[in-house]
Parts: C-alpha cells; sequence; structure tokens
C-alpha cells in the first residue's frame, strides 16, 4: 500500500490479509491462492504488509475492550492515511468487526468477504473454473459462524463451490443451524472447558459422516479446526480440508 | 345484580393483585441500564413475523406447530375473555354479538382452537411426563422449573376444558337460535349431554371457572417462567436489531482510549463531568441492560439456546439458558434489597455466585443460541459483557487468554510473531 501511495497510485481494494493470512502456516497458502485469484481476474488492489495489525476481534471477545478499541483506533487511523474505501479480507472475524464493529468507532468501508468477492467474480465470468477438475469429487461446505448467522451470508461461498461443478452435499447442521468449529470467540487461543468431547472432533464427525472427500471452509479458524479434526480421526489421506479460494484457485491451475 | 357484585369484587382483586406485581417488576426494571430503541418500522415488521408468526419457533417444526397452533388460539380466545368480562361487568350475556359477522368468525375459530389447545396440552404434559426431552433438563432446570411447566399447563387444559364447557351447553341452552357460531360444541353436545337437558346450572360453573382461572392465571403466571405469555411479544418487538455478529461498543472505553492516543490530552487529568463509569462490564444485576433483564423475563426456559450450543453439546458446564434464569433469580434475590437502598451488598454476585467464568469461558459467541431463541434473546452480548468484567474490572482470565492480548498488545497479532514477518506469505510468489 505504501508503495503504491508513493507512487500516487491508490488501488480499488485494499486485500486485509489478516494475522492467520500472514502467519499461520497452512493459512498463508489460501492467502497466495487467494491473491493469485486477483491477478488472474486484473484485480486492482493492495495490502498493508508490515503496517497491518490485529483488528483487535479476539481482544473484544475476550471481554477486553481497551486492547480492542486501541488496535481498531490504530488501524482506523493507518487506513484513512490511505484512503482506503473497500476492504476484502478472507477472516469472517475480520470482516464482521470492520463492516460491523468499525463503524462505531468512525471506520466506515464498504467489506467484502473473500466469498463474496470471489462469487462476482465468477458470475461475471472474470473467473472461469474448469469443470474438469473437480468433477469425480464431493464437496461439504461448513459454515464459519461469523459469516452465517453473525452476517447472514450462507449462499456465497456454496455458489463458488457450484462453480466448480462438483458434486456438493450438506451436513445436518448446516446455514443458519451449523455448528461452530470451536474457535470462535477467543477459543482458538486457549485450551476448551473441560467436557466430554472437543468441538471441533463433533464438528469433524458429522462432516466425515456425509462422506465428502474434501471439506470447504471459508475462515482460518475453521480450517485449522477442522484441519485438526480430520487429524485426530486419522482420515487425513482420505479427506483433504481446502478454503473455498484454494478450490477455485486449483480449478484453474493457478 | 348479585352476579355483577361478586364479579367486580374479583376482577377488582385480580386487578390490584397485578398492579401491585407490575410495580415490583417496574422497580427492577429501574435498577437496571440503558438499553437504546429505535427503528419502530423494523421493530413492528419483525414483530408481525417471529412473534405473530412463529417463524422462529416453527424452526422445530413439529412442535413448534404444536406451540403455534396454541398461540394463534390463544389470541382469538383472548377477544372472548375480552367479551367475558364487560358481560360480568354490565349484566349482559354475549355483549360482544352486535359485530355481526365478525362475532361469528371469532366464536367460530375461538371453539375449535378450544379443543386444538386442550389436544396440545395433552400433547406437552404426556412429552414432558413420558418422554425424555434432553432440552428439559440440565442443572438450571430446578424442581420449580417442572413444577411450572406442569402447573401451567395443567391451568390452561383447565381454561379449554372450562371454555368448552360454556360452548357446549350455551348452544343447547337457546335452540331457537344463539349468537355465534361453534361448530365442534354444537355437534359435540348432543353426543355428550343428550337432548332437552337443562343445563343452565353447568353453563354457569363452566362460565365461572373460566373467568377465575383467568384471573387466577393472570397473577401466577408474573411469579412463573410462564410470565412469557406477556412478555415474549413484546421483548420480540424490542429485540436487539444489530447483526448477530456485532457486539454493542464501550462508549465509555472509547473516551479514555481517544485521550490516551491524544499527545495533548494524554497526561491530563480527566475532565469533569466525564467520570469513569463505576463499573466495566456486568458484574452483577444492577449492571445489566433493562433489556437483558426483560429476556430473563420471557425466557420460557424451553431450552432450544441449550440443545445447539456447541460448548453444552460437548459436555462443557456453559448453558446459555441458565444465564437468563440466573438473571432473574439473581433480580429475585437482590432487587428488592437494591430498591431500599441502592448501596445494598450482600456479598454475593451474579458472576461467580451464580454464573462461574467457566461457564463464561466456554462461550465460542457462534450466535447458535441467538438465532434459535424462539423470541430473540440474545445471550452472546451478556455473556461477553460478563467476562468483560472478569478481564477489565478484576483481570482474571485464563493464562492463555492473557498471552493472547499481550501478543496483541506488543505485536499487533494474537501469537508472538513480529510485524515484520507480516510478508512472508509472498515469499517466492
Amino acid at each position: 500500500m505504501s508503495d503504491l501511495a508513493a507512487r500516487g497510485e491508490t488501488p480499488e481494494y485494499l486485500f486485509w490479509v489478516g494475522c492467520a493470512g500472514a502467519f499461520d502456516e497452512r493459512y498463508q497458502k489460501v492467502t497466495r491462492a487467494f491473491v493469485r485469484l486477483l491477478h488472474h481476474a486484473g484485480i486492482s488492489y493492495a495490502v498493508l504488509g508490515t503496517e497491518e495489525t490485529c483488528t483487535g476481534d479476539p481482544a473484544r471477545r475476550a471481554g477486553d475492550e481497551m486492547t480492542f478499541q486501541m488496535q481498531a483506533l490504530t488501524v482506523i487511523e493507518t487506513l484513512k492515511a490511505y484512503n482506503v474505501k473497500k476492504i476484502i479480507t478472507c477472516c469472517p472475524h475480520c470482516f464482521n468487526i470492520f463492516k460491523n464493529e468499525y463503524p462505531d468507532l468512525g471506520g466506515q468501508y464498504e467489506v467484502i468477504h473473500h466469498s463474496q468477492f470471489l462469487r462476482m467474480l465468477v458470475e461475471e465470468g472474470r473467473i472461469k473454473a474448469d469443470p474438469a477438475v473437480f468433477s469425480d469429487k464431493t464437496i461439504v461446505f461448513h459454515d464459519p459462524c461469523y459469516l452465517g448467522r453473525g452476517n447472514g451470508e450462507y449462499e456465497s461461498p456454496r455458489a463458488v463451490i457450484a462453480a466448480l461443478r462438483a458434486r456438493t452435499t450438506e451436513m445436518p447442521r448446516n446455514r443458519s443451524k451449523a455448528l461452530c468449529c470451536g474457535a470462535g470467540g477467543a477459543q482458538m487461543f486457549k485450551e476448551a472447558e473441560p467436557g466430554n468431547k472437543e468441538v471441533n472432533t463433533e464438528r469433524t464427525e458429522e462432516a466425515l459422516a456425509t462422506g465428502a472427500r474434501i471439506v470447504a471452509t471459508a475462515c482460518p479458524f475453521c480450517m485449522t479446526m477442522l484441519s485438526d479434526g480430520i487429524k485426530f480421526k486419522d482420515k487425513q489421506e482420505e479427506v483433504k480440508n481446502y478454503d473455498i479460494a484454494e478450490l477455485l484457485a486449483m480449478s484453474l491451475g493457478l | 345484580m348479585t352476579k355483577q357484585i361478586i364479579f367486580t369484587v374479583a376482577l377488582l382483586i385480580t386487578l390490584g393483585i397485578f398492579a401491585f406485581t407490575i410495580r415490583r417488576i417496574y422497580g427492577f426494571f429501574s435498577l437496571t441500564k440503558p438499553f437504546s430503541i429505535s427503528n419502530w418500522g423494523r421493530r413492528v415488521s419483525l414483530m408481525m413475523k417471529v412473534a405473530i408468526g412463529q417463524t422462529k419457533i416453527l424452526r422445530f417444526p413439529l412442535i413448534g406447530l404444536v406451540h403455534a397452533l396454541v398461540f394463534w388460539g390463544f389470541m382469538v380466545i383472548t377477544l372472548g375473555s375480552i367479551e367475558m368480562v364487560i358481560d360480568g361487568l354490565s349484566g349482559m350475556e354475549r355483549s360482544m354479538a352486535f359485530t355481526g359477522w365478525f362475532y361469528d368468525v371469532v366464536m367460530a375459530s375461538g371453539d375449535i382452537m378450544a379443543y386444538v389447545i386442550m389436544l396440545s396440552m395433552l400433547i406437552f404434559l404426556g412429552r414432558r411426563l413420558f418422554l425424555s426431552v434432553r432440552r428439559f433438563s440440565g442443572i438450571e432446570m430446578q424442581k420449580k422449573s417442572k413444577l411450572d411447566a406442569l402447573a401451567a399447563l395443567g391451568i390452561i387444559f383447565m381454561l379449554m376444558v372450562s371454555l368448552a364447557g360454556i360452548n357446549l351447553t350455551y348452544v343447547q341452552m337457546h335452540p331457537g337460535g344463539y349468537e355465534g357460531v361453534y361448530p365442534l360444541s354444537a355437534a359435540l353436545s348432543p353426543a355428550l349431554f343428550g337432548e332437552g337437558r337443562d343445563l343452565f346450572v353447568l353453563h354457569e360453573v363452566s362460565w365461572w371457572l373460566h373467568i377465575l382461572l383467568i384471573f387466577a392465571f393472570a397473577n401466577i403466571l408474573p411469579y412463573s417462567k410462564h410470565f412469557h405469555v406477556f412478555t415474549s411479544v413484546p421483548n420480540v418487538l424490542l429485540s436487539r436489531l444489530e447483526p448477530l455478529g456485532q457486539l454493542p461498543n464501550m462508549e465509555s472505553v472509547t473516551n479514555e482510549v481517544r485521550m490516551m492516543m491524544n499527545p495533548e490530552t494524554a497526561f491530563a487529568p480527566a475532565p469533569e463531568g466525564q467520570a469513569a463509569p463505576a463499573r466495566f462490564g456486568v458484574k452483577d444485576v444492577e449492571d445489566v441492560t433493562w433489556k437483558n433483564y426483560l429476556d430473563s423475563l420471557a425466557c420460557t426456559e424451553c431450552g432450544r439456546c441449550t440443545s445447539v450450543c456447541p460448548a453444552n453439546i460437548t459436555g462443557k458446564k456453559l448453558s446459555p439458558r441458565k444465564i437468563f434464569v440466573d438473571l432473574r433469580a439473581r433480580m429475585k434475590e437482590k432487587g428488592p434489597g437494591l430498591l431500599k437502598d441502592l448501596s445494598f451488598d450482600d456479598g454475593k454476585s451474579l458472576v461467580r455466585d451464580f454464573i462461574s467464568a467457566e461457564e463464561l469461558w466456554a462461550c465460542t459467541t457462534c450466535n447458535a443460541c441467538a438465532q434459535e431463541c424462539p423470541i430473540n434473546i440474545n445471550h452472546p452480548t451478556l455473556i461477553v459483557d460478563m467476562r468483560r468484567y472478569l478481564v477489565m474490572e478484576e483481570a482474571t482470565m485464563p493464562p492463555s487468554i492473557a498471552s493472547m492480548l499481550q501478543n496483541i498488545q506488543n505485536n499487533g497479532a494474537p501469537w508472538q510473531y513480529p510485524a515484520e514477518d507480516r510478508m512472508k506469505w509472498a515469499e517466492g510468489l
């Protein structure tokens, strides 16, 4: 972003990578897949790079409003400096907090989750998936809470998957009835309270029971939880966990 | 005339007790914090859909439909009850009959719904007594909750029996023609009572039983979980309208953070009139909003929230229903003391003595509970408000949460990675 600003250029979109997208080894691959798609479709975008910092979401949900607001007001200043108007992000938690919670602190943006952006590119014909790649695969989609129930977005990720022309199936608990992966509300960063099962095991069992060989997600935390769950069930050879951006990039050979 | 006097006295006693109850509950509301309400157009349409249309309870289609029938039945039957009150006060009989076709429609649907509700009560009672529905159990489901449910179902059953009694006898007492239409009662009455019998006494007994049960029920409800009957429609009307993912902002913190971030005010003393709030987050009943408290009064402990909670499903202690059962119980315990003296302290609090930190930390804020609640109770915002108390007032949180917060403060990420590494994903691209 700062390079473009120095050249006096303003990209149309800010791609907000997010902490998981930047640091989590598995999710870095999703970030790479998504920027390949952006390049493929010729989108004018930039990232903040080292100027990016946590939106404060896990702090707010852990109850630390002070840390959240310090982060949020810092981010809002940075975005103001670059005159950011449109934000795309792969993380439903970043998406939710930019879209719903930053306006209370003076940060107003058009916020787009990557599932919505990819759906638009697919529907406008700017990305054409090769129908042969996944034609013999079955995909099941896990709804991230902060995309689905949190913001009512159930269909965009499914529309992206539909573009792959794969067979699709649903878990019994889907859309507004979807079961959480277990990572939201700052759970990602702590051990679970005592119980008789891990939430991600419960959800993974449901996904595995559909018989689908690909479990698709659209959230970095869901990806960690479901990948761990699949490993815990020792199914990592047969069943793969991908983000919808990775699937779309794979179908294009990117 | 005697009948009118007895009726008037009974009605006055009923209204008197009810007024006392409302005053007490109003007092409890006065102890709570503000919650702003706007956008009435959207609210009314939401109420029509979710409350009148019963859309959310129908997410559990079978048993939801039984509830919806009972609710819709109550709506028409209540119109008939209003007529009974006018009749009782004025000494008239069927005082609303002059409304013609409208009267016929209301009476006919009320007559049919009386039997539908009777049957529904048998289904509900049978389910509670003989089936083990998982969501009807749980640590918060004490004996009182179970007795409350059975008592309410029993009273409603008797209300419908007495209403049917009124209709069954009325149609035979006026063979030459009567006011209104009673399809089921007219068909059943000859079979039940034979023809040409004097049913006057039975009619009077049914009439009085019905109206006195209504009076009693109205005054029992506010002291049971079935206060729901009065509070749930307003609760939907006053729902939080924000997307479920959105948490409310803490203005008091915003002011403080802005001052800290502005070099000119960072070290200046706080301006006058901008005193820090007495407490961050929710520790006890005086910290909740009136909407939180209304949620607790509207909850009828159906347990749909708990049945979809990922933490509860996997055996954790958290039960979203318990949060509101506890809030209501704690207000009942502490409210009277606070009303006498605002600094009242019994050495206990909602957080810890009723709701443990373990429960609060088990929440994933996935909003499945709020999504499922048929009357739009919002559990996660209150849970986070209690976490806000734990973190910002007590600084007691799981150690891993403490290090996550520290990472965000130190290096701007919940993990311990330096900001310089933020572009590593792009290497070799």
